[in-house]
């Protein structure tokens, strides 16, 4: 018994530790960050146009933008693909092929984001830019890189979703004479809605967190994006492309990116635990 | 969890045991292998940190000096940038800070020495017809006022702007040198390595970049600026313009290892060397 409470307390301690870590790293966070936020303004800080380090001058708003043009994009590829194949593989496929499907999409969760980037600097931008126009390092290829990336995410958790779904469903749907597609539609893919949902929102805060890849696509152009053919500046290549090199406001205010960038993924998680919880009750 | 107590009561377990052994003995191994390439840096070692620019080099100085001294203690090359080379060397968390700009007005109470000087380069793809710009529509178009190629007689095409990240040194000196009090323009493209602006200007044939002369190589087309080729002889001789030092910043009078590798690297032999990769001796 007294072995027994020992162990207890030495594993709190550990969870204790894991989490004051974490609290520790935002407490680093807002110590660095917060004074230059204050100093220039909340509201001119997340609304400013201008970035412009040796002047003084922070505002983050391109960058803002930039990072949800290109999640957003990444969301706009990433998610019907994902979904299209999780229905295949738990709907149609049949077993053996479902079984090689998804190991290689257990394969694509662990290939190195600087390969991602590296592809889609060497495959994807010069095509982009001969085929489409612009500069090529654009919202586009950032898009299409973080889609790719983000798959994994979506299919495993979705499929997870889709076999959840009771098998009594199913019967019944078919039963009142409803077609195989009728039944993914109208009655699989309601029920395993929020799965899904919750998948589609951890696949956006790794597409929004994603740095090395979308440094090497995007172009890093602190600009408000027109088209999708633009080159961009997301929150985190802003951080990561200036980081080296910054100095005091400048890496305050890197810090002060940093500040942006947690809140909006603490955004994204919330509303994905809000999604997961409702699904389990 | 029970040390390896073997006991051989069938051959199934003498077989558990033996497997049980060899992955042991893996598993030390491989600990072993990974503090194997580990060395502790030795006391009295010298650490130079900062430019990227400076920093190849800076390691084919020490290399050399090495060889020459193989007695010496080892001298340790890192990266990190001009503006934090700089600050490593005030706070002591280098030996030398490497510089590829000017200490600026605020960067106080540092010894620095020149020990190159460095050209920028303006370059563009070798299949974009413009190959002589003047010092103004350079920073007219670095400034974003001009944005054709047309209006610089190359084809009706937009520019694709191409610079260097906030704090780098090599944007440091080409603003100096080149923008004066204009800014870059804000909406440019930016890469953070001399490398990188060298690879996307010579696969965009509208792209216009700054780098390094000696990282400019066959596959970008250098500029002639006000007419002047960028060159080793023409720095020297005062024409090109676009000139950066490379500076070696302490915190205060070299002395000891320190003073010993900047005595070597201001000698003939190791300008020598630096002007054979493309630098402008000092000596």
């Amino acid at each position: 018994m007294k072995e027994e409470r020992l162990i207890q307390w030495l594993l709190l301690i550990i969870a204790l530790s894991a989490i004051s870590v974490l609290a520790l790293i935002t407490l680093f966070i807002f110590k660095e960050g917060l004074p230059i936020m204050v100093k220039v303004g909340v509201t001119d800080f997340i609304l400013g146009r201008r970035w412009s380090p040796g002047k003084g001058v922070f505002g983050i708003f391109p960058m803002l933008m930039g990072s949800l043009w290109v999640t957003g994009g990444a969301l706009l590829l990433g998610v019907p693909l994902g979904l299209a194949v999780a229905i295949f593989t738990t709907e149609f496929a049949p077993p053996y092929l479902s079984a090689a499907i998804r190991p290689a999409i257990q394969l694509l969760a662990g290939i190195p984001s600087v390969i991602y980037g590296f592809i889609g600097l060497t495959v994807l931008v010069p095509w982009i830019r001969s085929h489409l126009g612009g500069p090529g390092l654009s919202v586009l290829a950032g898009a299409i890189i973080l889609g790719i990336m983000i798959l994994p995410n979506i299919i495993s958790i979705s499929e997870d979703a889709i076999r959840a779904v009771p098998k009594e469903y199913r019967d019944g749907a078919l039963a009142l004479g409803a077609t195989h597609w009728q039944t993914i539609w109208m009655v699989v893919l309601p029920a395993a809605r929020s799965g899904i949902i919750a998948s589609i929102i951890l696949g956006m805060g790794r597409a929004i967190g994603e740095t090395m890849a979308v440094i090497m696509v995007v172009g890093n152009a602190v600009k408000v994006p027109c088209s999708i053919l633009d080159p961009t500046r997301t929150l985190t290549s802003n951080i990561g492309i200036e980081m080296g090199y910054a100095s005091g406001e400048h890496r305050q205010a890197l810090f002060a990116t940093g500040i942006v960038l947690f809140f909006l993924i603490m955004l994204l998680n919330t509303a994905a635990n809000i999604v997961i919880r409702r699904r389990s009750r | 969890m029970q040390a390896s107590a073997c006991v051989y009561g069938s051959p199934r377990a003498a077989l558990q045991c033996f497997f049980d052994a060899v992955l042991r003995s893996l598993l030390i191994l491989a600990f072993a292998l990974l503090l194997g390439g580990c060395r502790r840096g030795e006391a009295g070692g010298l650490t130079l940190a900062g430019s990227t620019s400076v920093q190849p080099f800076a390691e084919l100085l020490a290399e050399e000096y090495m060889l020459r001294h193989p007695q010496s203690p080892p001298i340790n090359v890192q990266g990190g940038g001009s503006t934090a080379g700089i600050q490593a060397a005030q706070t002591g968390a280098a030996d030398i800070g490497m510089s590829s700009r000017e200490l600026r007005d605020d960067e106080t109470g540092l010894y620095a020495i020149t020990i190159a000087r460095d050209a920028i380069a303006v370059i563009v793809n070798p299949r974009n017809p413009v190959s002589d710009l003047t010092l103004e529509q350079i920073r007219a178009i670095f400034s974003g006022q001009l944005t054709n190629w047309k209006a610089v007689g190359g084809e009706d095409h937009p520019i694709t702007l191409v610079t260097r990240e906030e704090g780098s040194g090599t944007r440091g000196a080409f603003q100096k040198l080149v923008m004066g009090e204009e800014e870059i323009f804000g909406e440019a493209i930016v890469q953070d390595s001399n490398g990188a602006v060298r690879e996307l200007v010579a696969s965009d044939p509208h792209a216009i970049g700054y780098i390094s002369l000696g990282i400019a190589d066959e596959r970008v087309k250098v500029i002639k600026v006000n007419g002047v080729e960028p060159s080793i002889e023409s720095v020297e001789r005062g024409e090109y313009l676009l000139v950066r030092p490379f500076l070696f910043v302490l915190k205060g009078e070299p002395q000891g290892l320190a003073k010993d590798f900047i005595d070597f690297v201001l000698s003939p032999e190791a300008q020598e060397l630096l002007a054979q990769e493309g630098l402008v001796r000092v000596d």
